[in-house]
């Protein structure tokens, strides 16, 4: 057999074995090779694919979080600043409403005194009235008497008077 | 975890180094037995014989002396019809050859007596050797067909994690930058090529074993499959534009056909005499190194071809893995080619 001229039987060997390899090693040993590594490539860019899924998840559930804590502050400003109205509302009413029972109450008081006073006025003036007619009276009694002893009667009642 | 891995590393660099150093030895006591033997103790040596005896084919496995396996012959003629026996028939006690039923062998090629035309479909060395190389492909990738199974979406381990680069790169390297669309359905057929010469060609350079890659008939085989799978895949594109190259002024078309033909038939072949050629060649040389300690009948000489033979034998395995390479991107190539769509 030389160098440079085939051989029939290793060319039908070669042939039939290797196209024997072809069609076992295909079916038994690249398919499930290839199938396998195509199945983990995917798995692998899937996996890659629901992390960054799960990432952008994160982030948005993140920004809604703090949407959410925003808004709940802004709410909580309106109601304490609502609240704060509100009490100074009250204050402020209560406030006035004292000032005008006080001012009543002051007023009613002015009245009173008012009245009293009238009251006790009436009565001093009463009582002058009386006192003067009881001056009188006794005046008209003693006009009878001397003149002199008439001016010291009228001292002593004065003086009664002023006592009084 | 990484000083695991380094670990598991260096220990198969280890592994390696040891086996390699361990086939170079052998390779050289192999040849350092074998050929005195080969020129008796009579002639002279010859190294062209030895060589020779080496690259080609053979009827027995000669492992070394006194260990030959006689391999069976299966020959047929239209006269005789299909015949079996061992080829051990062919061979005395004193190792001369001898006549068998007819048969003889003449310079390993079989005759008849009569002269009629005979058909040899013997199991010889490198068809020996060609099923040694498919069975291991065979269990080699089994295996790793069942870790893929067994570890279904999970890092490759062991045997897999060897082979799994290689595949990919075969694949997504080789196969679909060069072949394009539709690329999926050849790359079982290009792995087992491959695999194939790869295998056949490390093989090759273990002591004692079969030139398998570097015969003229296998890798002729090889190239008329590639032939086949690139003409029957072939496009009206593709015969477009070997028939009638389209944007070229008619008397240049009578010049590019018989190019574009004689270009169908050039491809494949350059494929079969590249491996052919690349393989023996080397083998070759490292037995020529081999021999020169016996022709100048020195140590010194011995000593000195070895350690050129150390390096001779690193670089045949680095060839032995770019040759597999370019006959898979060729092959590669030319499928793109014949698959090709318009683009102009």
């Amino acid at each position: 057999m030389d160098l440079l001229t085939p051989g029939i039987g290793l060319i039908f060997w070669q042939a039939v074995v290797f196209l024997l390899l072809v069609l076992l090693l295909g079916k038994f040993a690249w398919r499930p090779i290839l199938d396998s590594l195509r199945i983990r490539e995917e798995s692998i860019e899937e996996a890659l694919r629901a992390a960054e899924e799960a990432r952008a998840e994160m982030a948005r559930l993140k920004a809604d979080n703090e949407k959410l804590m925003a808004q709940a502050r802004e709410e909580r400003d309106a109601m304490l600043k609502e609240a704060t109205k509100m009490a100074n509302q009250i204050k402020e009413e209560a406030k006035e409403e004292a000032k005008k029972i006080s001012a009543k109450m002051i007023e009613d008081a002015k009245a009173a005194i008012e009245a009293e006073k009238e009251a006790a006025l009436k009565e001093v003036k009463n009582q002058v009235a009386e006192l003067s007619v009881e001056i009188a009276e006794k005046l008209i009694r003693k006009t009878l008497g001397d003149k002199k002893a008439q001016q010291a009667l009228v001292k002593e009642f004065l003086a009664e008077a002023n006592l009084n | 975890m990484v000083d695991n891995y380094l670990r598991i590393n260096t220990l198969k660099f280890r592994t390696i180094r040891v086996f390699l150093a361990l086939s170079l030895i052998f390779s050289t006591l192999n040849t350092l037995q074998a050929a005195p033997s080969e020129g008796g103790e009579d002639e002279a040596f010859n190294p062209g014989d030895m060589i020779m005896h080496h690259i080609l084919d053979s009827h027995t496995w000669h492992f070394w002396d006194g260990f030959t396996v006689y391999l069976p012959v299966i020959v047929y003629s239209k006269e005789y019809g299909l015949e079996m026996f061992s080829s051990k028939n062919f061979f005395d006690e004193n190792h001369n050859t001898v006549p068998y039923k007819g048969y003889r062998l003449e310079h390993e090629h079989i005759v008849h007596e009569s002269g009629a035309k005979i058909y040899d479909f013997s199991i010889t060395k490198n068809v020996a050797a060609l099923f040694l190389n498919a069975i291991f492909m065979l269990v080699v990738f089994l295996s790793v067909a069942r870790a893929y199974k067994k570890r279904q979406k999970q890092a490759p381990k062991g045997l897999q994690s060897l082979m799994e680069p290689i595949i990919l790169y075969i694949k997504d390297e080789v196969v679909k930058p060069n072949i394009g669309k539709g690329y999926e359905k050849y790359v079982p057929y290009l792995l087992t090529l491959f695999f194939f010469i790869w295998f056949g060609n490390l093989w090759g350079l273990l002591p004692g074993a079969a030139n398998l890659t570097g015969n003229i008939a296998v890798t002729a085989t090889l190239a008329f499959f590639t032939f086949v799978i690139t003409n029957v895949s072939g496009n009206a594109n593709y015969w477009k534009h070997i028939f009638w190259t389209p944007g070229v002024p008619l008397p240049l078309r009578l010049i590019i056909l018989p190019v574009e033909l004689i270009g169908v038939i050039t491809k494949p072949i350059s494929l079969l005499i590249r491996l052919f050629v690349a393989i023996s060649a080397g083998h070759i040389v490292i037995l020529s190194l081999i021999a020169m300690a016996f022709i100048f009948h020195s140590w010194a000489v011995g000593i000195g071809s070895s350690l050129v033979l150390v390096f001779i034998n690193l670089i045949e395995i680095l060839v032995a893995t770019i040759q597999a390479y370019v006959f898979t991107i060729f092959t590669s190539v030319y499928i793109g080619l014949a698959t090709e769509e318009a683009h102009h």
